[in-house]
């Protein structure tokens, strides 16, 4: 084997040096035989002088007793593992293969293109940065270029290179303008893809045209080779550096004074001293040591491999999380995924899987497969099922939550295995969604009973018996306003009023609910929403019940106040704005809430990171910056009263 | 580092210590595969890491041939054993012993006997449901589509159509019980990897893998060092001294050295990265029959010596390095 490097025969040291530094980029090669796709590798080990020359010389005997090149010296002879293969010309498993330059070390993930393997396709593209899509410059795109590219999306590749392969066969003659109608076809199919860093490259594979050395044939073309281009693509910010967890693999306890987490850092970064908590027991602590065998870390960050000690006697175990207080995952028993069913026992909804997620085993069933996609068209369309290889968004429920983030967000807590419980085979592969695009919480909204449905019907107890027992009508007033306004201070306020003068009366506090009945949520629009929609039927049955019911919640949106409305029923809705000033609130805001957001700590942090729609239209808005919370609280006991609820 | 960016080497220990750290979660009793070559020290070396600062929880399994060179024991007993203090099983087939069969007579036989039925036996007796081996895929061709968790049945055989698709870094380690796995934490790891590796560490290896003047004698063109007395010279042959080394170490009946001026790891690895030959050139099955058959991987399906032989092989790295023996040659094809 001959490496580039001159440095291997003068300097060894330095050389040696130099590829230490080398950073590892994963691709995939997407296309069929026909585009080129074994050509195309065989031809970068071949031009990186990383073929062993007794292969070369086998290959070369290959090429002349069956190469598909007239007599020539067929490349792609370098790449397939298998004679049968071979022999039909065809690949039908995810190879692997290595090779480096002085710059990178690379390891090709060589996948079939296909239909029936898009299996094959999925796992080669799981852990791969970057994707080659081979057109054969005379086809255009093709039906298998948009499977392709769908799936290089859907699992979550960024980088996509399409690589516009036989620009030197006749009729196409190195043509600028079929290369440019191929990159405008191709383009704008794939605006209906996620492929944020998309490139153009016309080759020869057979030649080597653009592959490591400029071709003479297309002066045109003046950007950056193929193998430039994959020795320099930053992919440096495609790791999520920002929300760190550590999935616990195992518990190191060698002794009695030793008690270490081991995980692989799935994303973000830990310092030592930093707050952590531990996910589902949401114990706290602090990190104590970060300790690896060759000593012990300031700090880490994914993918490392660590050990950590926490400050104070922690019991977490394999399947826990370690996340930095502050910024949490969702932890939730029910998730939405698109799935691609790799096994040839179609999927049955219902029936009980494991679920594999980062190092936790859950069971779990498909309740309900939502569309299947066509690969070819990305059309979807209603399914009982999924066979083997086809693409579906289903909803799972689990028998444990998962600590997870949507697939888009982290390729590691994201993603998902399903195991079959007898067979032991693994069937799928999901991708979790991001409740926020997918509407999750929407369709929770609008399944909704109205007030009407409600449980009134169902008691003998009327609401009538319970006003004049009460002596009140049931109402909620929902006090809305900024973290700091002072909602939850009029609350208590009024609730002291009207207790002292008689009236039965409940307060909801958006902090309480969170500690209790919303501790799995965080403060995304979506989980902000989906809170309401929990404290809204929390006091829609303080009010069945016949009590006032004050909620003080934050609330920042608009269309989920009207839909708590609706939960609750219009008629004994009423919508306090606490409408004190942003500056006021920040002055007040004890707990440093407002610092955190500015320093980025906490993202969707209404006021400041987030929006807070102002109420258009409220029952009644009081600013706590001008009028005493005694003052305020008043103005609501006094809207309760004109309103009729209490006299 | 304070771009937080990762070199391969990094990245591809702190996937190997994921692998590790998986499979003694998931597995009841797990075993390494030592062979004392070089990928074995990386392995090895990996292992502590990975459960750093406790003590391994498995044990090593050797499995001696009895022909294994004296260093490669001195290593294990010294090294391994003594300074490291860790648990290596010894197995060594001892009515295979009595059969008395060297692998200068009839290396298939010996091979068999000594080392695929000496493996399987140590499996059976420890029921150990998962194996730690060293090989890597770009080993062979062959191997560029094994899996890191590779699925065995009850009798320990491989079956091509029931291997599980794995994705990110997700392993299914669900196995029934009899059934086990090989696991190949070293996968994605090449051959300058692994010496790159052993280099920047600082990882003992068997001085073997440097050049030394060595006592050799040439028998067909293969340079053999006669490590004792059991195996004699003949007629016409006669030892002389010269500056070897070993690319690959089994057993010395079977290993032939190179002669190489490489007396240090950065010029062990400079001689390798200008060669322009490939390692695997002594496995003559591999020339004339043009590439691994399918054929081939169904025999090694459904045999268990072929079974045993090519995860025995696939564990312990080039077993066979230079030699000329077929039976070994074909059954690292799966």
């Amino acid at each position: 084997m001959s490496h580039q490097s001159d440095l291997i025969a003068t300097d060894i040291d330095a050389y040696l040096k130099q590829h230490e530094q080398k950073q590892l980029l994963r691709f995939i090669t997407c296309g069929s035989v026909d585009d080129g796709k074994s050509t195309l590798i065989g031809r970068l080990l071949y031009d990186s002088k990383l073929v062993y020359e007794d292969e070369l010389a086998k290959v070369q005997s290959d090429s002349v007793r069956q190469g598909s090149v007239a007599g020539g010296f067929d490349p792609s002879l370098f790449m397939d593992g298998l004679k049968e293969e071979r022999e039909q010309g065809i690949t039908i498993d995810v190879a692997y293969r290595y090779f480096s330059t002085a710059k990178r070390k690379f390891i090709i993930a060589d996948t079939p293109g296909h239909e029936q393997y898009t299996r094959n396709m999925a796992t080669g593209a799981s852990s791969a940065d970057l994707a080659i899509i081979l057109i054969d410059a005379r086809h255009g795109v093709l039906t298998q270029t948009r499977r392709h590219s769908f799936i290089v999306s859907l699992l979550g590749i960024r980088h996509v290179v399409v690589a516009v392969n036989k620009m030197d066969i006749d009729g196409v003659d190195y043509s600028e303008d079929r290369f440019n109608e191929i990159c405008d076809d191709y383009r704008s199919f794939a605006t209906r893809l996620d492929l944020p860093d998309l490139h153009f490259i016309p080759i020869s594979a057979l030649n080597g045209d653009n592959l490591v050395d400029r071709s003479e044939n297309m002066p045109w073309y003046t950007g950056s080779t193929l193998m430039n281009f994959l020795e320099t693509v930053y992919i440096g910010s495609d790791r999520n550096l920002q929300d760190f967890r550590l999935p616990v693999q195992l518990v190191n306890r060698p002794n009695l004074n030793f008690r270490g987490f081991c995980g692989t850092i799935a994303s973000g970064i830990i310092r030592k001293g930093e707050e952590i908590t531990v996910l589902p027991s949401r114990q706290k602590s602090k990190v104590k040591e970060i300790v690896t065998y060759d000593g012990n870390l300031d700090e880490a960050y994914a993918p490392l491999a660590v050990t950590l000690t926490l400050e104070d006697e922690i019991d977490a175990s394999r399947g826990d999380m370690i996340v930095r207080s502050g910024n949490l995952p969702r932890s939730e028993s029910d998730v939405e995924a698109m799935l691609v069913w790799m096994n040839e026992e179609a999927m049955v909804p219902g029936k009980t899987y494991l679920v594999k997620h980062t190092t936790q085993t859950v069971p779990g069933n498909v309740e309900t497969l939502a569309y299947k996609v066509d690969v070819n068209d990305l059309h979807r369309m209603p399914a009982p099922t999924l066979e083997l290889n086809e693409i579906g968004r289903v909803r799972l429920s689990l028998s444990a939550p998962i600590h997870h983030d949507p697939y888009r967000r982290n390729r590691t807590t994201g993603a998902i295995i399903l195991v079959d419980r007898i067979t032991n085979a693994t069937v799928a592969a999901g991708m979790i969604l991001d409740r926020g695009t997918t509407g999750s919480h929407k369709s929770v909204w609008d399944d909704e009973v109205s007030a009407d449905d409600s449980s009134d019907a169902l008691s003998t107890v009327t609401s009538e018996e319970r006003a004049a027992r009460f002596g009140q009508k049931p109402a909620t007033v929902l006090l809305t306003g900024l973290t700091g306004s002072g909602k939850t201070s009029i609350a208590r306020a009024v609730e002291r009023k009207l207790f002292d003068a008689g009236r039965s009366v409940a307060v909801v506090d958006g902090e309480f609910v969170r500690r209790g009945l919303s501790r799995d949520l965080g403060f995304s629009a979506d989980d902000r929403s989906e809170n309401l929609r929990r404290s809204g039927h929390l006091a829609h049955t303080l009010n069945d019940a016949g009590l006032i019911c004050l909620a003080s919640l934050v609330a920042p949106s608009d269309d989920v106040r009207q839909k708590v409305g609706k939960l609750i029923g219009e008629d004994q809705f009423l919508v306090v704005h606490v409408a004190t000033p942003l500056e006021v609130c920040r002055e007040r805001d004890t707990k440093g809430q407002y610092a955190k957001a500015d320093a980025g700590e906490l993202s969707n942090f209404p006021g400041v990171t987030a929006k807070y729609d102002v109420p258009t239209n409220p029952d009644l808005a009081v600013d706590a910056s001008t009028t005493s919370i005694a003052e305020c609280a008043d103005a609501v006991v006094e809207l309760l009263k004109s309103k009729g609820f209490i006299k | 580092m304070s771009d937080y960016s990762l070199t391969h080497l990094k990245q591809l220990e702190a996937e190997s210590i994921h692998i590790f750290r998986e499979v003694v979660s998931e597995f009841q009793k797990p075993v390494m595969l030592y062979s004392i070559g070089k990928d074995s020290a990386v392995l090895l070396h990996l292992a502590l890491k990975a459960f750093h600062p406790a003590k391994l929880p498995f044990p090593l399994l050797h499995v001696d041939t009895t022909y294994k060179f004296k260093e490669m024991i001195e290593h294990r007993e010294n090294y391994v054993r003594g300074k490291l203090g860790l648990d290596v099983l010894v197995h060594i087939n001892e009515e295979g012993l009595k059969a008395n069969i060297p692998p200068w007579e009839d290396s298939e036989r010996h091979t068999e006997l000594m080392k695929t039925d000496a493996l399987k036996a140590a499996l059976d007796k420890y029921q150990f449901d998962a194996a730690f081996g060293g090989a890597r895929r770009d080993e062979e061709k062959s191997r560029a589509k094994e899996r890191v968790f590779s699925f065995r049945d009850k009798s320990h055989r491989w079956d091509p159509k029931n291997q599980r698709p794995e994705l990110w870094n997700l392993f299914n380690g669900r196995v029934n019980k009899g059934e086990s796995i090989r696991v190949f934490p070293m996968s994605n790891w090449t051959e300058l990897d692994v010496w790159q590796y052993i280099h920047m560490e600082n990882i003992p290896i068997v001085p073997l893998y440097l050049s030394a003047p060595r006592q050799v004698v040439n028998r067909d063109g293969l340079l053999l060092m006669r490590d004792d007395d059991r195996m004699p010279l003949l007629p016409g042959e006669k030892e002389e001294t010269r500056m070897v080394r070993f690319r690959t170490l089994g057993c010395y009946p079977l290993s032939g050295a190179v002669e190489s001026e490489a007396a240090t790891l950065p010029e062990v690895i400079q001689e390798m990265l200008l060669t322009r030959t490939s390692e695997r050139q002594g496995r003559i099955i591999d020339q004339d029959e043009g590439g691994v058959g399918m054929q081939k991987k169904k025999n090694a399906a459904t045999s268990d010596r072929f079974a045993i032989g090519c995860w025995l092989l696939a564990a312990s790295g080039k077993l066979f390095g230079s030699g000329t023996f077929r039976a070994a040659s074909a059954s690292f094809s799966t």
